[in-house]
């Protein structure tokens, strides 16, 4: 049996179902991301299991305990909340002390686990301030040792580190990854940045209108996205109309925009599919033979990367080539293109693309 | 930003003085060594502060008026926060209603709730009684209260007591350790609006006072539409300096703006 | 469904509501009831129920021209409340912090000061041996004292001293949600500070102006205080006729009369008021 399982989990509200037959296993000491865009039910699943939110069916086991009878404040799990949620009116080291206090832990022991948790996060120099004369991430830390210093069986994490700008998320994203490994607490993340979603996790769980579409880990997802739908939202990819022609044992073929490509073999029946291919495997080449021509319509310069659009016979293309310091080509010069053929991701054709 | 300019700031200093002068005025008035009212006062002279000593009648209104405005703005305050958590975050019918009926009496006229009162009260043989006094002032300041509350309940992130409850909380103790602490300033800003409003209420108490229970604005409004004498002004000082310290207090740990406007910034 | 879910909103409210039923939704109907009842001098209320006391209200020209002159003052006092608070209100806004809190003391300060002492300053003002006939008279500017007290002018400025604190509240509160960089960019785009004023703040203060200006109007037309004193019995408004026929001739079924009146035009004023703003308001501001 599972450290956590989350079986048929459904919620209904009057109009919406915000969550449908959501079924998920972790174990012990793992960490796990729900990722999706807003409003696919990342937080009320997160809310049902705190107890917030009553399931309109479905049951969560935590450790071998039937969740669905234990009130929020027994259940004994540890939550950060999006916006921190710290008392405004209480220090550093009595919102940290705050649940030891519930919990009737004696003075001198809660004195040293508050202590504890806040070098954990490293935050002991400052037990004495008030939230308000904090930054946004010296209170991401606060949140993190409140809750972590009742020693959870369970983590629960809403979307920590969005209200931080992109250098101090992923400072934090670090911080966290080494935090949770110390605590070695079985860590369940609500996210829509997938980046965060694959630093962090063990696997992730990708959600879409309330339901899981893909558990896997963060390297598998994106390698073997299920659809065009999670192929878009781990990373940028190039999705193209095809025809799957046929497909054997070792390899298969694709006609898209008229022409005949080869891709790796698909268990999927021949007629409509998508092909996706990933910006960063797509080569870009001088000399001709054989390769795909293209021309650059468009070149972004990002830094690490470079970023192109392109122009060629089986559509326009997204092309990522890492900065080597060397001229680039520029737009309106024409190049050639390449790319290993299992590569190519065939995909169901999704019903929304028309 | 953008500066005021030479006409603004014209403009602001005749506004000022609008606003400033009939209180000088009054202030300058209780000075006066004479007997009848003069502007400027021709000398300085506190004899108009000790005619004050020898008038009962004005220490007694200006106690029944800081009891009352104790008493009015307590009992307003305890039925008024209750209510302010209900309609700020249940969800339920009537919410709106209610609102609506604890907001009422800043819509109604306020001669039209002293007859009411005085009406009440009669039938009830509890016309002129403190008791009575103190039910009247709590309807007509219950709506002071119950706007700073609501809005320190409505600003509140419910995630915080969430937070409490998670780590194990009681609903009792996420009460008294979370959300009361939150709320204190509108509950303790709501308080001091309420007896302020209080003490200076006189429309509504000009129907419902007898002689042993004249307030401080009653027995002022008597006084002048009786006589004119530099006591009236003596009083009014006296009671247009007490205004000011609270009102400094509140401005120092509460904000003036955000007590009389609600959340600036 | 009564879950103990439902009651407690209801459990919470209760003391209020039980309050408020008691003292304030009983007595209102009572005092619609009294109004309703016949009067004589001799045997005090009736146990009759006629319309004898509307039919007497509406049927006398001297309590048309007392509610002419209660809704006349008001309306004239809005007026100034407006010219004067919302120039007051945005100069207060731009202002530098320190001398904004300061001023805020000066201008809602007042708000806090018992209206019988701020009416009693109006008083000693413009009595006929008052500050400002005075003031007029060693300029050279007058020869003989000008009456002001007991007029309706002279309530109109109290008044409007009174009032006042409101409509900057109101029209603050419009304000300070604005984005001050959009009057910049006016600046920048050539307007000069009048047109600064009247194209870019000036509409986004508009809510603020009309729902101040119910305020200050409702508050201006049950004034008591103001003017009871610098009216007296010379310059009668509704409220002190209510006043008098209460606590003078003692005839409270017209006095309730004349309040249920008055609190009819109030609402309809208001209500219809609210429709209006509404109706032009509704989508353009949140
Ligand atoms: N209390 C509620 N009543 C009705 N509908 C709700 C309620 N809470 C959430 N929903 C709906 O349920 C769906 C899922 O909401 P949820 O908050 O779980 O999304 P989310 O994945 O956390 O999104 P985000 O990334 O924006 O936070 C949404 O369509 C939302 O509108
Ligand atoms: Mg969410």
């Amino acid at each position: 049996m599972s450290f956590l399982e989350i079986k048929a989990l459904t919620k209904r509200f009057s109009e919406t179902t915000a969550v449908e037959d959501f079924s998920l296993t972790v174990e012990r000491g793992e960490f796990v991301s729900l990722l999706g865009p807003s409003g696919c039910g990342k937080t009320t699943t997160l809310q049902m299991i705190a107890g917030f939110e009553q399931p309109t069916s479905g049951s969560i086991i935590l450790h071998g305990r039937n969740l669905a009878k234990i009130p929020a404040r027994k259940r004994g799990l540890g939550i950060v909340f999006q916006t921190y949620a710290l008392f405004p009116h209480m220090t550093v080291e009595q919102n940290v002390a705050f649940g030891l206090e519930m919990r009737g832990i004696p003075e001198p022991d809660r004195r040293q686990k508050v202590a504890a948790a806040l070098d954990l996060v490293k935050l002991s120099h400052l037990a004495k301030r008030l939230p308000k004369a904090m930054s946004g991430g010296q209170r991401q830390r606060v949140a993190l040792a409140r809750a972590l210093v009742i020693e959870p069986e369970l983590l629960l994490l809403d979307e920590p580190l969005s209200n931080l700008d992109a250098k101090l998320r992923e400072e934090m994203q670090l911080e966290l990854r080494r935090i949770q490994q110390e605590a070695g607490v079985t860590t369940l993340l609500v996210t829509h940045d997938q980046s965060e979603a694959m630093a962090l996790s063990d696997r992730i769980a990708v959600m879409q209108s309330g339901r899981l579409m893909q558990l896997g880990t963060p390297f598998d997802t994106y390698e073997t996205p299920k659809s065009t739908f999670i192929s878009n939202f781990l990373g940028k990819t190039n999705c193209l109309n095809a025809r799957l022609v046929s497909t054997t044992g070792t390899a298969s073929t694709l006609v898209i925009n008229g022409i005949e490509v080869s891709g790796p073999s698909v268990n999927l029946l021949p007629g409509d599919v998508m092909a996706s291919l990933r910006p960063e495997r797509i080569d870009i080449v001088e000399s001709s033979d054989g390769h795909t021509e293209a021309k650059v319509l468009e070149r972004i310069f990002l830094g690490d990367q470079w970023l192109f659009r392109l122009e060629t016979k089986l559509g326009e293309l997204l092309v990522v080539r890492r900065n080597r310091g060397r001229r680039e080509a520029e737009p309106g010069e024409n190049v050639f293109i390449v790319w290993q053929p299992e590569h190519l991701q065939i995909l169901p054709a999704s019903r929304e693309s028309a | 930003m953008i500066s005021n300019g030479r006409y603004s700031l014209l403009f602001n200093a005749l506004f000022t003085l609008f606003m400033v002068g009939p209180l000088v005025v009054v202030i300058g008035v209780s000075f006066t060594p004479t007997g009848y009212l003069e502007f400027p006062p021709s000398g300085l002279s506190l004899r108009w502060f000790a005619a004050i000593l020898d008038n009962p009648d004005f220490i007694d209104a200006a106690w029944v008026s800081l009891k009352l405005g104790i008493a009015s703005a307590t009992v307003s305050t305890i039925v008024a926060v209750p209510a302010a958590l209900a309609i700020g975050r249940e969800k339920f019918s009537g919410r709106e209603a209610l609102q609506a009926l604890f907001l009422s009496p800043l819509t109604v006229p306020t001669v039209v709730l002293g007859i009411a009162f005085l009406r009440l009260l009669s039938v009830l043989e509890l016309n002129g009684t403190f008791v009575g006094l103190v039910l009247c002032h709590a309807i007509i300041i219950t709506p002071f209260v119950l706007r700073l509350v609501l809005s320190s309940v409505v600003g509140m992130d419910r995630s915080i007591e969430k937070a409490a409850i998670s780590l194990g909380a009681s609903n009792w103790t996420v009460f008294r350790r979370i959300t009361m602490p939150l709320i204190m300033p509108g509950i303790v800003g709501g308080w001091v609006l309420a007896f302020i409003t209080s003490f200076d209420e006189l429309t509504v108490t000009v129907f419902i006072v007898n002689p042993s229970t004249t307030t401080l604005p009653v027995r002022l409004f008597s006084h002048i539409t009786q006589t004119t004498d530099p006591l009236i002004a003596s009083v009014s000082t006296v009671v247009i300096l007490f205004t000011v310290a609270l009102m400094l207090l509140i401005n120092r740990f509460y904000g003036l703006d955000r007590l009389l406007m609600g959340e600036t910034k | 469904m009564k879950s103990p879910q439902n009651m407690k909103p209801w459990l919470l409210s209760g003391p209020a509501f039980v309050l408020f039923l008691v003292l304030l939704l009983i007595p209102l109907v009572m005092t619609f009831m009294l109004s309703f009842n016949s009067f004589s001098f001799y045997g005090g209320i009736e146990d009759v129920y006629t319309f004898g006391n509307y039919i007497e209200v509406l049927g006398d020209s001297y309590f048309y021209e007392i509610f002419l002159r209660t809704f006349l003052i008001a309306l004239i006092t809005t007026v100034f409340c407006v010219l004067l608070g919302v120039p007051e209100a945005y100069i207060l806004l731009r202002m530098r912090p320190l001398a904004r809190s300061i001023m805020l003391l000066v201008v809602l300060g007042p708000l806090l000061i018992s209206v019988v002492v701020r009416t009693l300053g109006w008083a000693i003002l413009l009595g006929n041996n008052g500050v400002i006939n005075e003031l007029l008279q060693s300029l050279g500017l007058i020869t003989s004292p000008v009456k002001m007290l007991y007029t309706s002018g002279g309530i109109v400025a109290a008044l409007v001293h009174v009032m006042i604190p409101f409509m900057i509240i109101a029209v603050w509160a419009a304000l300070q949600r604005r984005d001050p960089s959009a009057e910049q960019a006016a600046e920048s785009l050539g307007a000069s500070p009048v047109k600064v004023f009247t194209r870019i703040v000036l509409p986004q203060a508009m809510p603020g102006i009309l729902s101040g200006s119910l305020i200050v109007f409702s508050l201006s037309a049950s004034a008591f205080a103001t003017p009871a004193i610098l009216g007296g019995r010379r310059v009668k408004v509704v409220s002190t006729t209510v006043y008098d026929e209460f606590l003078n001739t003692l005839n409270w079924p017209l006095g309730a009369a004349i309040a249920v009146l008055l609190l009819a035009s109030v609402l309809v004023i208001m209500l219809s008021w609210n429709r209006l703003i509404e109706k032009r308001y509704t989508g353009v501001f949140e």
